[in-house]
């Protein structure tokens, strides 16, 4: 592999990474701090990416379609919250599960009675459709630059809110002990699905940007939601370094794994077999420390 | 207490008896139903013995029905049948082992990190058959003559006739109903009981509860392994929705809407929820839309329901009718 | 450091830190056959972290465990179990859905070389269950077997807490406040029962409940800020300054803290 492509693969790897990230930490955080795990995260994911194909075609402008979209994800969010999420908390994870495995369902199908079954794709707006030449016959989309851009910003100021204001401060808190910070006259609940709302802004602001590379497809939230868990178990639950971390390397080893040759005794393993690569990676890091990189141990 | 468990006995009696004279009287149709039916039955139980008695959480139990059903096909050769009394127990095997290689890693874990990680191998192993050529790929396999049960020059029952195919389900499923119930009862179904309940405490009482834990999935996994083996044996197609995490979830909610660590509650949610799955699948059109192709969203709706409002299932009433000696 | 006897329970300059605070430090002790050893101590003074590691739930920084003349530091809880060394909760951890018996039952089936036996019932092992009301017997709740314990009193499931640790035939008992939460009469079984069981056991008994205490230990121990104050016989320790000080300075000079 020569080093531009080598370059390309690295970029890519990195904006999957930071795309997942975005995705990731919204589920870990969701339940680091309110102790639910929301199977129906992905589905948000794939809201994002349908409601930019809809109102980007609409609005006939992405950058209109952006934030309408994600003010109309975290709408249906918060009144999932109200009417299903809030019955969930301190409840067997079990069924946390099952209900919110139940919502992915009623999701597929009202995505499909609303948007059909097709694949759709979302043109790159004008201003960053533009390709940065490498060589003489490569070149790299700004766009997917931009997306990663857009993620660090958002992980920078996921970090600023979560160190450095009062909001971040009673979420910290309320993780730790939800009565103490009761008493002191907040209200967790509000707090609960503040940050429930933060995590499905993440996804569906995922979903949209990474639309345009991604397509639009039926089944794209269940996708990234698996990932997302091999991410999450990787780094470690409610830990959003460790959701960094795990991000990237999910990123790269499954872009690399992608292009990479590996052949051993004759068995021809990688590309092959590199829909596997992230879960053997994961097996690994089972091996070495279950709790995750960065978990809580036991 | 001894009188509704008498009446409790009395209808099971009758059920299996009813099921045991089904094909003397219903359609083809219904007979393979509840065929499917069984076969649905027993990976539920194996469920109930991992999710149910043991408290765990698998979320990717289907991996074990799928690789019984894809050892049968990678089995059966080309042309002709596979043999019966080879084929079963090596299927079965597989699934075993498959239990075995992802229990290892994934018992290890905890919680909700159990619930992801099982949910995260099966999905491998689904990639593994969808996206390569070992199993042809997303379309499945066929297998094109059911295997054969002659031994020497006798055939105790031919696969290729469903109403034998039917009568070896219910067999099977009384074979695995029997062999729970026995193992359920002995030191080690205890042990399981025991780390439900609180496995710090057997940690402490100085059971090395990781064995007993591993054991458990692989005898989970074998079991899911007949149900795989019967149910490619019944459609002669094994395809990657049977590694499926659609399928895991099923057997979930079977297991959780039959009342789960009764047993015979999620047999009982097996069929309810085939039954369930074949009703919403048969709505009639409405406002110009088929009802019917969307079913998923009426399993999703009712799903959710079922969640909130039944917690501990319809076979929740067999728990309490079960004395404390029941756990003893 | 005196030699350790077989059938006894040591530890030598055990040592844990939770972040920057020792909560354990360098603690010393001997625990032997026959006699009941008392630690005790103003809260936070390190008794729950020293009885969890000398059962295996913790893991010391620095230090050492030994039994019976082995060193078993950092072995994990079920290995020491399986070593003699039994144990009941200073909160509640029983089975609460089973009967009396059958959490004894499954105490004294922890005994057998493996539980991996898969066809005969388990309560067809006549051995097993007759540990298993030996203990319930040896803990005043003859009689109460075949209740479930979530039916049964705050002091009876206390009760049965120790027939479990009983149970697995242990030659050391690690006792964590056993009288927690029990009423005068409830709490004079329990004192009968350690009483009995220091016969044939090495007792290392965690209480709070000063009047039990002296009538039954051999040896006291007392611990403040995770070190071993003073150690001797009861009459030593209850004629000591330095430990009537410690124990006054938690109400006077730095209030309710003790950390």
């Amino acid at each position: 592999m020569d080093l531009y492509t080598f370059l390309i693969q690295l970029l890519n790897g990195v904006q999957y990474g930071l795309l997942l990230f975005l995705v990731s930490s919204g589920l870990t955080l969701v339940f680091g701090i309110m102790g639910v795990i929301n199977v129906a995260h992905g589905s948000f994911y794939m809201v994002g990416a349908y409601l930019a194909w809809s109102l980007a075609g609409m609005l006939d402008s992405f950058w209109l379609a952006l934030p309408v979209g994600v003010a109309l994800t975290v709408a249906i969010g918060l009144l999932l919250e109200v009417l299903l999420i809030r019955r969930l908390y301190g409840r067997d994870h079990l069924y946390q599960v099952l209900l919110t495995y139940g919502l992915i369902l009623v999701f597929e199908e009202i995505r499909s009675l609303l948007w059909g079954d097709d694949v759709h794709g979302v043109r790159i707006p004008q201003v960053l459709s533009a390709s940065i030449p490498l060589t003489e016959t490569l070149t790299y989309p700004v766009y997917r630059l931009w997306i990663s851009a857009v993620c660090l910003g958002v992980a920078a100021l996921m970090v600023w809110v979560i160190q450095k204001t009062r909001f971040g401060m009673m979420i910290r808190a309320g993780s730790a002990n939800r009565e103490m910070v009761e008493s002191l006259g907040i209200d967790v609940r509000l707090v609960f699905r503040a940050v429930f709302a933060a995590g499905i802004a993440l996804a569906g602001f995922a979903g949209m940007v990474a639309a345009p590379v991604s397509t639009v497809f039926p089944g794209m939230g269940n996708q990234v939601l698996i990932v997302c868990f091999v991410v999450i178990v990787i780094g470690g639950m409610g830990s959003v370094k460790g959701a960094m971390v795990a991000s990237l390397l999910v990123g790269l080893v499954d872009t690399f794994g992608k292009v990479v040759h590996l052949e051993i005794g004759g068995l021809k393993l990688l590309p092959e077999l590199s829909s596997m690569t992230v879960y053997l990676l994961m097996a690994a890091v089972l091996l070495w420390k279950p709790e995750g990189l960065f978990g809580a141990k036991r | 207490m001894m009188r509704e468990r008498a009446v409790l006995a009395a209808i099971v009696v009758c059920v299996v008896a009813v099921l045991a004279a089904l094909p003397l009287f219903a359609e083809k149709f219904y007979v393979q139903l509840f065929a499917k039916i069984m076969i649905m039955a027993i990976l539920a139980m194996s469920l109930d013995l991992l999710l149910g008695y043991t408290g765990l959480v698998s979320f990717g139990h289907a991996a074990f029905f799928g690789a019984a059903g894809y050892a049968l096909a990678l089995i059966a050769p080309q042309s002709g049948p596979a043999n019966f009394w080879t084929s079963f127990p090596l299927s079965v095997a597989a699934s075993a082992l498959l239990a075995l290689a992802i229990g290892f890693l994934v018992v290890r874990t905890r919680g909700v990190y159990f619930i992801m990680v099982t949910l995260a191998f099966a999905q491998m192993l689904f990639f593994l058959f969808f996206d390569t050529k070992i199993a042809g790929g997303s379309d499945g396999i066929y297998i094109d003559v059911r295997p054969s049960a002659r031994i020497g020059g006798w055939e105790p029952f031919s696969l290729d006739n469903f109403v034998h195919v039917y009568y070896v389900a219910l067999g099977a499923l009384a074979l695995v109903y029997l062999l729970l119930r026995v193992l359920l009862r002995s030191p080690f179904g205890r042990v399981l009981a025991g780390i439900r309940v609180n496995e710090h405490r057997m940690l402490s009482l100085g059971y090395p509860t990781f064995r007993y834990k591993l054991a458990c999935f692989v005898i989970s996994g074998a079991i899911a392994g007949i149900a795989g083996y019967l149910s490619a044996v019944q459609f002669g197609v094994v395809n990657p929705e049977m590694l499926g995490w659609q399928l895991s979830a099923s057997v979930m909610m079977m297991v959780i809407l039959g009342g789960m660590g009764t047993l015979i509650g999620p047999a009982i949610g097996a069929a309810l929820w085939m039954l369930l799955e074949l009703g919403f699948q048969s709505l009639p059109q409405a406002g110009g839309v088929e009802l019917g192709k969307h079913w998923q969203l009426f399993m999703g709706g009712f799903i959710v329901l079922a969640t909130l409002l039944l917690p501990n299932g319809v076979g929740g009433a067999f728990r309490r009718l079960r004395t404390p000696d029941d756990d003893a | 450091m005196p030699e350790v006897s077989a059938g006894a329970l040591a530890t030598r300059g055990l040592t844990r830190y939770f972040g920057g605070l020792a909560a354990v430090r360098d603690v010393s002790l001997e625990c032997r056959a026959g006699e009941v050893h008392a630690v005790i101590g103003p809260n936070g003074a390190g008794k729950t972290t020293l009885i969890n590691i000398l059962s295996g739930d913790l893991a010391p920084s620095a230090g050492q465990v030994i039994l019976g003349g082995r060193d078993v530091t950092g072995l994990a809880p079920h290995r020491m179990s399986k070593l003699g060394v039994g144990r009941s909760y200073q909160k509640t951890n029983v089975f609460l859905p089973f009967t009396a018996f059958e959490n004894c039952r499954l105490a004294a089936q922890s005994r057998l070389p493996s539980s991996m036996r898969f066809f005969r019932p388990a309560v067809s092992n006549r051995e097993v269950n007759a540990a298993a009301e030996r203990a319930l017997a040896a803990a005043g709740l003859e009689g109460r077997g075949p209740v479930p314990v979530a039916a049964l009193s705050h002091g009876e499931q206390r009760q049965v807490e120790i027939a479990m640790a009983i149970a697995t035939a242990p030659s050391v008992l690690l006792l964590d406040e056993p009288l927690a939460g029990m009423g005068a009469e409830e709490s004079a079984c329990i004192v009968d029962l350690v009483k009995r069981l220091a016969a044939d056991h090495a007792i290392l008994l965690v209480e709070h409940d000063m009047d039990a205490v002296f009538a039954v230990a051999d040896v006291l121990t007392v611990m403040v800020n995770g070190a071993v104050l003073e150690s001797g016989a009861p009459a030593q320790i209850r004629a000591s300054r330095a430990v009537q000080e410690a124990y006054l300075g938690e109400f006077t000079d730095e209030g309710a803290s003790g950390t």
